[in-house]
């Protein structure tokens, strides 16, 4: 795995450059549109790539990780209602509950193997929806809006587009920063090596359990800063973030992209999220154009775009 | 006198109605190759899973270095140093091979809750992974990813793996299942020296194998010990030629 400029790297690189300065393109052209699109997509890049870390690296198939982005937004949409308006405080308590809202489910889903965690890990989402469905003083089904972005003593204003797109895209790069220096760590390898084969890795003397449940806190704890990102963008927060669609979403991004590759998941993020708002445009029955496209993805390209990318540069 | 380093005691392995493992006793001494052998489905492999911890026992007791096993997990038997090779080729194969002797290093150089540093770059960690992979004859191929390794380097690899835990006692599964004639031989020289360093229980089909390594055999026919003691003394049993027909001829004629 070396750095060479292979088209990998050398897409990665492009998309990098790209994301830095569509604000510039955006002033200049007048578009405030890719700006507000573009923000979105980088807060559910960073999803994604939580995502990605249990799911690509950790072999651990979450089917309800929209429910961080739902707490760590309803972290803050709740703070803000009753008055504390700091991201000095809001920040902290979205990360941490988030936190341990995967240290519980965690610590019970990871008992269970394949298919079973799965559901199990969707069950919980599906608890987390209902549970703020039913937060009649936070708005209950109709969500919650959040009249003031969370304040950070003039530091930085995330009423500013700009700014606020900045703030995302540091979060982004700082996440995946993270991300990469975690997977090469002792404790990626570990991680890593229980996803290929978890027998091995205890007969070794790894106890597996734990290393697994450790990064799943780091995933869940990442996406809750995604979830605080989100409620700041939407101002709004609902129980329909923490819908199951929308971890299948997150899923899809991941695998679109490319499971354990560490850009896969921005990439699959821009190219889903993009394609959904060009389809819609044309047609209300988008879904129909997406979902063989991305069966040819699936089909075509395992290891998704990256997989793609990573064949035309072999050869 | 000095218990042995591993003590099996009546142990019993019920699957339904089945005992895989019947009431079995058996004590493998301090520095000793001590062979296990016994026809397709006498329980080899179920014993060596309950060693190690994959699977556990209905009943009996086990007892590695004055310490009862019995219910730890397998990676607490792997800190007091018992490693294992598995009969079917269990390695990481997304992996090179350095990576695989790596982690198992790594597994015994305290915990692994390091989250910055590139753990590819510890040097004392590929240093142990580049003498264990010498060790086996494989330094040549340390950073060929494993799929791509032939299976005999496969085999070779998974003793690599077990020898970088700095094991007390090995416990091998069919090292030489599926290799070639001349892979076998390499094999079976390896064995001839690592059993110089540390106590091997060996379960092998290849009878010269067996017979050319073994301080001692123990023979295994439906979960039970028929017979155990010095490798001339189990060639000429009367009750193992009976149990064993086919191999048993196969035994005296190359033996």
């Amino acid at each position: 795995m070396t750095a060479s400029l292979n088209a990998r790297n050398a897409v990665a690189a492009l998309v990098v450059a790209g994301l830095l300065l569509l604000p510039l393109y955006s002033q200049a052209s007048g578009n405030v549109f890719a700006l507000t699109l573009f923000t979105r997509i980088v807060i559910f890049a960073l999803a994604a790539s939580s995502l990605n870390l249990v799911m690509g690296y950790g072999g651990m198939m979450s089917f309800g990780h929209a429910a961080y982005l739902g707490i760590g937004g309803y972290a803050v949409g709740i703070l803000a209602f009753e008055g504390i308006g700091s991201g000095f405080i809001q920040w902290p308590v979205a990360l941490l509950v988030s936190a341990l809202f995967a240290l519980v489910i965690g610590a019970l889903s990871l008992r269970t193997r394949g298919v079973y965690f799965i559901m199990i890990t969707l069950a919980f989402a599906q608890m987390a929806y209902y549970v703020a469905s039913g937060l009649s003083r936070y708005g209950g089904d109709d969500g919650l809006t959040i009249y003031k972005r969370s304040d950070f003593a003039g530091l930085i204003n995330l009423s500013s587009r700009v700014q606020f797109y900045y703030l995302c895209l540091g979060c982004l790069f700082g996440g995946l920063y993270l991300i990469w220096r975690i997977v090469n760590s002792r404790f990626g390898m570990v991680v890593r090596g229980a996803r290929s084969n978890e027998a091995r890795m205890q007969a070794i003397g790894f106890p597996v359990t734990r290393y697994r449940l450790v990064c799943f806190v780091i995933a869940g704890t990442i996406c809750g800063l995604a979830g605080a990102l989100f409620a700041n963008n939407t101002d709004f927060i609902s129980p329909s973030v923490m819908y199951w669609t929308r971890s299948g979403d997150l899923m899809v991004m991941v695998i679109l992209g490319g499971m354990g590759s560490l850009f896969g998941p921005v990439l699959g993020a821009i190219v889903y999220l993009a394609l959904e708002e060009l389809l819609s445009r044309i047609t209300e029955y988008w879904a129909l154009i997406m979902g063989p496209l991305l069966l040819l993805v699936v089909v075509f390209g395992r290891g998704g775009i990256m997989g793609l990318l990573g064949r035309f540069s072999r050869e | 006198m000095s218990e042995p380093l591993l003590r099996i005691e009546n142990l019993v392995k019920r699957f339904g109605g089945i005992k895989a493992t019947d009431n079995l006793s058996l004590d493998v001494a301090s520095g000793q190759l001590h062979a296990i052998i016994g026809p397709n489905g006498a329980g080899k492999t179920t014993l060596i899973s309950q060693l190690t911890g994959q699977l556990r026992p209905s009943s009996g007791s086990i007892r590695f270095a004055g310490q009862d096993i019995t219910r730890l997990p397998a990676y607490r038997r792997s800190r007091l140093g018992l490693a294992r090779s598995f009969q079917i080729t269990s390695l990481l194969p997304d992996f090179t091979a350095a990576d695989n002797v790596a982690l198992a290093a790594q597994a015994h150089d305290g915990h692994s809750f390091y989250f910055w540093g590139n753990a590819r770059g510890e040097k004392h960690l590929r240093d142990a992974a580049r003498s264990a992979l010498a060790r086996v004859g494989l330094e040549r191929r340390a950073d060929v990813v494993v799929s791509k390794l032939s299976h005999g380097e496969q085999r070779q690899l998974e003793l690599a793996v077990a020898l970088a835990t700095k094991p007390l006692l090995l416990l091998l599964d069919e090292p030489m299942a599926g290799l070639g004639v001349t892979e076998s031989a390499d094999m079976v020289k390896l064995l001839q020296e690592l059993r110089r360093e540390v106590t091997i229980v060996l379960v092998e089909h290849d009878m010269d194998a067996v017979f050319a390594l073994a301080d001692r055999i123990s023979v295994l026919v439906y979960g039970r010990v028929i017979a155990s003691g010095a490798p001339d003394v189990i060639r000429k049993d009367e009750e193992v030629k009976r149990a064993y027909l086919g191999e048993a001829h196969a035994v005296v004629r190359h033996g």
